[in-house]
């Protein structure tokens, strides 16, 4: 932390003296924006992605070991936590992909003014929680799926 | 043409290498993401239908052709840019030499562990069948 670049090292000057610059003001100071939430809200989501990808090979090796070892995956999943664990991840690839999709767009040109910027990164809270709701709900509903 | 008032910068980071890669990563972890938003929306479409399946519908599914190779991209697509992500945030917060290295790589350790058990337990079901 003490090498990042608002740390308050004194700075040479010309005359040879040094004094401790102004810094802007940091993290804890500011009001959040809305498009600061979304830029940590993307990072913390593909962090929990990351530990999805374990759940995801955990199911991929229980169905090819076979039926006790997928007995043991099933329990955990149709459970509370694992239903709980089962929307969070959900949540997470929604947000991920929706502000994936903002970032791509970005990256192209496009939405970088401020109102157009509060913009999405509200559609993308909204958007992915739909996403993620109906998902989840569709899952309860096919036989076979989430539910019991 | 005299002195110090007319140097550049430059001179600080002369001697210490390139900045290593280049764009290498940035273009790596777009070309994922792009994969990746038809390949997400078909996994969770899967997801849903068959987590909560008998264990031999869910290995028969994976063993169908265009189910199999989908899933194959999506493992592999969604490890490295897993590991693109969590290499990012390493060099952000990590500023210790050594822990920084050790930290990178844990982080490609873990994602070719992941990537490779998951395509593993895939193979054996394409097989299993035959």
């Amino acid at each position: 932390m003490d090498e990042g670049p608002h740390s308050p090292t004194p700075q040479p000057r010309s005359s040879g003296q040094t004094r401790v610059r102004p810094l802007s003001p940091h993290l804890s100071i500011y009001r959040w924006p809305i498009t600061m939430a979304a830029s940590i809200t993307h990072r913390a989501t593909g962090i929990a992605l990351s530990a999805g990808t374990l759940l995801l090979a955990w199911w991929l090796i229980a169905a090819a070991t076979g039926p006790e070892a997928y007995a043991v995956f099933a329990a955990v999943a149709r459970g509370l936590p694992g239903q709980i664990v089962l929307f969070g991840f959900l949540w997470s690839l929604a947000f991920h992909l929706l502000s994936g999709i903002r970032h791509l767009a970005w990256d192209v040109g496009y939405g970088f003014k401020v109102p157009a910027a509060k913009m999405t990164a509200a559609l993308v809270y909204v958007g992915s929680l739909i996403l993620a709701v109906s998902a989840f709900a569709v899952g309860l509903m096919v036989r076979g799926g989430l539910g019991t | 043409m005299s002195g110090g008032r007319l140097r550049t910068p430059l001179a600080k980071i002369e001697g210490l290498g390139s900045a290593k890669a280049g764009t290498l990563h940035f273009w790596h972890q777009r070309m994922t993401a792009v994969a990746l938003v038809p390949l997400s929306v078909w996994f969770v479409a899967s997801a849903l239908a068959y987590v909560g399946a008998e264990q031999g519908a869910v290995a028969a599914y994976f063993a169908e052709p265009v189910n199999g190779v989908l899933m194959f991209l999506f493992v592999v697509a969604s490890t490295y840019h897993m590991s693109l992500g969590l290499q990012t945030i390493v060099e952000d917060y990590v500023h210790q030499e050594g822990r920084k290295i050790a930290a990178l790589m844990l982080n490609r350790f873990a994602a070719w562990a992941i990537g490779a058990a998951s395509l593993f337990a895939l193979i054996r079901m394409v097989f299993a069948g035959r």
